[in-house]
C-alpha cells in the first residue's frame, strides 16, 4: 500500500514538475549547430589555428625583435650566389636578400594577410548578399516582374562568374593601380557572384518551403516574409561559404601579390609580396619562400576546417 | 446564403519552356471548374486520390495559388478579384492547416514568435503582453502547456506539432479553417486526437471546416457534406451519410469499394471494384467525362464526347454522370469487368494477342485505346479467358 501511494506520490511530482517549469526554453537551431562544433575535432582544430593566426596578427607587430626594414648587412649576405642566411642565431627565420629579419617580417606581414582576406571576403559578402537577397526576393515573391528582374541579375552574375576569376582580379587590379586596396577589391569583387548565387539559391529552396505558404496564408506581408522567413533559414550556407571563402581570398591576395600587384610599399611586408620576392632566390634559398608559404597553406587550412565542420554543424539533415 | 461559395473555379498552371523567354507550351488543369457551397459552421469534405487538384483547389481559396477563372464568394466578396492588400486582410479570417507539421512551421522561430507574426500582421493585441496573453489561452484551447511558447518545432512530436499549426490559425479567430490532409502525417494514435480536437473546436469556436483529404473514414468522420474530386472536377456531391450508404458516381463506387469491412465474412463477400489504369496526366486530360477511360459503366454514347454536369439527382445528392440513373436501375450494363481476376486477365488477353497475331490489331490494342472505343472491345476480351470474373461482378 505505501509502495502504491509512493508512487502515486512519485507521478505526481513527476507531473508537477514538468508541468510548471515555465522557465524551459528551447534550443534554437543555432545554439544547437554551435553546440555540435564544439564536440567536433575539425571545428576545435580550425578555430584553434585561426585563433593563433588572429593572436600573432594582433600581437605579431609587437613581438617582432626587429623593424620590417631594418637591414643587418653582414658579410654572409649574399643570396645571389648561394650566401643566404638560414635559421641563426637571433634571425630564427633567418635574413632575407636585403638583410632584413624573415621572422620580424612573417609577424608584422599576418595581420596584412588577415585584412586582406577578411576585408575583400566581407566585399564579397555584404555586396554578394545584397544581390543575392535582391534576387532571391524578387524571384520568390516578386510575381512576373520579379521573376524578370531575377533572370536579369543572374544572367550577369553567370557572366561574372564565367570570367576567370585570376584574370578578372588582375584586370581590376591593372585599372586601379598597384596598391593592397586594390587587391582586397579585386578579390573581394571576384566573389560578389558565388555569394549572390549561393544566396538566391537558397532562397528559392526555402521559398518553396510550407512555412512560408503558411506565412502567406496567415497574411504576413511579403518585406517580413523575406526578412523573418525566408532570410534565416537560408543563411547557413553562405556563413559556410563565408568561412570557405576567408581561406580563397588569403590565396588569391597572396597570388595577385606573387604577380606584382600587391602593396609595394617594404615598410607592410605581407606574406603574397614575400613569396614573391623568395621566387628569385627559390633555387638557393627554398626556405625563404617556404616560410610565408606555410603561413599561408596553415592558415587557409585553418578556415577550411572551420567552414567545413560548420556545414556539418548546420546542416538540418544532421539535426538529431 | 452560404458562407463560402466557390462558382466555377479554374486553377491552370502554364507549362513552359525556354532558354531566354519562356514560352507557354501547354496547361495542367489542375482545377477545371468546381462549383460547392459551403454553409456557416458546417463541414466539408474533399475528397480524391493523389494528383485530383483537391490541395491545388484549397490553396486557391486561400489565393495562395493564382485562380485562372471563375470566383470564390467569401461573405459575399469575390475574394478572386480582390487587390493582393485586401486580400491579405481577409487572410485573417480564411484560415489553413497545412498538412506537415513539421514542415510547415519555420524551423527558426519560436512557437511565441510563429503566432505572434500572424497577430502582429493583422494588429490584434495592443503589445506583446497582450499578444502573449491571447497565445497563452489559445495554446490551452488546443491542448498545450504554455511553456512550448519559447521551444521550437523541432522539439515537439508530430500531434503537437499539429495543434501548434491549429493554434496559429485560430489565434487569428477566422471564420473559415481549410485544413489540407490536417491528420495524413501523423500516426493512427494521433490522428483520432487531432480530428477530435478539430470538432471540439468546431463546436466551442463556431468554425467552418473544408477538410482536404484522401482517407475516407476522416473524411466521413468529420464532415456534413462531402465531395469527390476527379481529374480537376467534382463528381459527386452529398450529405455525408447519403454518399456512404449510396454512392451513385461509378468513381465513387470504386473509391467506396476501397475501404475494407472489419466483419471478415462480409469483406470476403463483398465487391471490390477495381480500376483499370492509371489516372490520366491533368496536362492532358481526356474529352468528355474525365472518367471515361476508366470508368466500368462506360458506354459508347455521349461518354467521351460530352462532359457531364454536376446535377442534383434528389436528396441535394449530386451527381456528375450521363447515365445516374440508368446505373441505378440496372439498365445500362457494365461493360468493363470489376473483379481483380478481370483486370489480371485482360492484360493477359492484351498481351498474349499482341504476340499471336499482328494482323488482329484492334483485340491487341484494345486497352491502350480504350478511349476510342471504349465499350465493345475490353469486354470481348474478357469473355473467353476471364469467365469466373463473369461471377461477380454483377452486383
Amino acid at each position: 500500500m505505501t509502495i502504491l501511494t509512493n508512487k502515486a506520490d512519485k507521478i505526481d511530482r513527476l507531473a508537477e514538475l514538468t508541468q510548471s517549469s515555465e522557465a524551459v526554453t528551447g534550443t534554437s537551431l543555432w545554439r544547437e549547430a554551435f553546440r555540435r562544433m564544439r564536440s567536433s575535432k575539425m571545428a576545435i582544430i580550425g578555430a584553434a589555428i585561426i585563433a593563433a593566426f588572429v593572436l600573432v596578427a594582433i600581437v605579431g607587430p609587437m613581438l617582432a625583435p626587429h623593424g620590417p626594414t631594418a637591414q643587418n648587412w653582414r658579410s654572409e649576405v649574399f643570396p645571389n650566389q648561394g650566401k643566404f642566411v638560414g635559421m641563426r642565431g637571433e634571425n630564427w627565420f633567418g635574413l632575407d636578400h636585403l638583410g632584413r629579419d624573415m621572422f620580424s617580417r612573417w609577424l608584422v606581414g599576418a595581420r596584412q594577410t588577415l585584412l586582406v582576406g577578411v576585408v575583400s571576403m566581407l566585399i564579397g559578402l555584404i555586396i554578394g548578399a545584397a544581390v543575392g537577397i535582391l534576387s532571391g526576393a524578387a524571384a520568390t515573391l516578386g510575381g512576373k516582374v520579379g521573376q524578370r528582374v531575377d533572370t536579369v541579375i543572374m544572367r550577369v552574375t553567370d557572366i561574372m562568374l564565367s570570367l576567370p576569376s585570376l584574370l578578372l582580379a588582375v584586370s581590376i587590379a591593372a585599372v586601379l593601380g598597384q596598391s593592397l586596396t586594390t587587391v582586397m577589391i579585386a578579390v573581394g569583387v571576384v566573389q560578389i557572384p558565388i555569394f549572390a548565387r549561393l544566396l538566391r539559391g537558397s532562397m528559392l529552396v526555402q521559398g518553396g518551403a510550407d512555412y512560408v505558404l503558411a506565412a502567406k496564408a496567415v497574411g504576413i506581408r511579403r518585406k517580413r516574409i523575406v526578412l523573418t522567413q525566408i532570410l534565416p533559414n537560408s543563411l547557413s550556407p553562405v556563413i559556410v561559404q563565408a568561412t570557405l571563402s576567408l581561406a580563397t581570398a588569403i590565396i588569391e591576395a597572396a597570388a595577385l601579390s606573387y604577380l606584382g600587384l600587391g602593396n609595394p610599399d617594404p615598410a607592410v611586408p605581407e606574406w603574397g609580396v614575400m613569396l614573391s620576392q623568395a621566387q628569385r632566390f627559390f633555387d638557393n634559398e627554398p626556405m625563404m619562400a617556404a616560410y610565408p608559404a606555410i603561413g599561408i597553406i596553415i592558415t587557409a587550412l585553418g578556415f577550411t576546417l572551420l567552414g567545413e565542420a560548420m556545414r556539418e554543424a548546420l546542416d538540418p539533415k544532421l539535426r538529431g | 446564403m452560404s458562407l463560402l461559395e466557390l462558382d466555377g473555379v479554374k486553377v491552370h498552371f502554364p507549362v513552359k519552356k525556354g532558354l531566354f523567354f519562356d514560352r507557354t507550351v501547354g496547361h495542367v488543369y489542375a482545377v477545371d471548374g468546381v462549383s460547392l457551397s459551403v454553409e456557416a459552421g458546417q463541414t466539408y469534405g474533399l475528397v480524391g486520390e493523389s494528383g485530383c487538384g483537391k490541395t491545388t483547389l484549397g490553396r486557391a481559396v486561400l489565393r495562395l495559388n493564382d485562380i485562372t477563372d471563375g470566383a470564390v464568394v467569401f461573405d459575399g466578396t469575390d475574394l478572386a478579384k480582390l487587390p493582393s492588400e485586401e486580400m491579405r486582410a481577409f487572410r485573417r479570417r480564411l484560415q489553413m492547416v497545412f498538412q506537415d507539421p513539421l514542415g510547415s512551421l519555420n524551423p527558426r522561430q519560436n512557437i511565441e514568435s510563429i503566432l505572434a507574426e500572424g497577430m502582429a500582421a493583422h494588429n490584434i493585441g495592443k503589445d506583446q503582453a497582450e499578444r502573449r496573453e491571447k497565445i497563452k489561452e489559445i495554446l490551452a484551447k488546443v491542448g498545450l502547456p504554455s511553456n512550448a511558447m519559447s521551444r521550437y518545432p523541432h522539439e515537439f512530436s508530430g500531434g503537437q506539432r499539429q495543434r501548434i499549426g491549429i493554434a496559429r490559425a485560430l489565434v487569428l479567430e477566422p471564420d473559415v479553417i481549410i485544413c489540407d490532409e490536417p491528420v495524413s502525417a501523423l500516426d493512427v494514435s494521433v490522428q483520432a486526437q487531432v480530428i477530435n480536437l478539430l470538432e471540439e473546436l468546431q463546436e466551442s469556436l463556431g468554425l467552418t471546416y473544408l477538410v482536404i483529404a484522401h482517407d475516407l473514414a476522416v473524411v466521413r468522420h468529420i464532415s456534413d457534406v462531402i465531395g469527390v474530386m476527379y481529374l480537376g472536377g467534382l463528381v459527386e456531391e452529398a450529405p455525408s451519410d447519403a454518399l456512404y450508404a449510396g454512392p451513385r458516381h461509378p468513381y465513387t463506387k470504386a473509391l467506396m469499394s476501397a475501404v475494407p469491412v472489419p466483419d471478415p465474412e462480409v469483406e470476403d463477400r463483398r465487391e471490390r471494384i477495381l480500376l483499370h489504369g492509371d489516372l490520366p496526366s491533368p496536362a492532358n486530360p481526356p474529352a468528355g467525362c474525365r472518367f471515361h477511360t476508366r470508368c466500368p459503366w462506360v458506354q459508347e454514347t455521349k461518354c467521351a464526347t460530352e462532359r457531364p454536369p454536376l446535377l442534383d439527382t434528389g436528396d441535394g445528392h449530386k451527381v456528375a454522370c450521363h447515365f445516374t440513373a440508368e446505373i441505378e436501375a440496372g439498365t445500362v450494363k457494365q461493360t468493363l469487368a470489376t473483379g481483380i481476376e478481370a483486370v489480371i486477365s485482360t492484360e493477359a488477353v492484351a498481351t498474349e494477342a499482341v504476340e499471336v497475331s499482328e494482323g488482329d490489331a484492334e483485340t491487341a490494342d484494345a486497352p491502350v485505346k480504350k478511349e476510342e472505343e471504349p465499350a465493345t472491345v475490353p469486354a470481348q476480351a474478357d469473355a473467353g479467358e476471364a469467365e469466373r470474373a463473369e461471377e461477380s461482378p454483377k452486383a
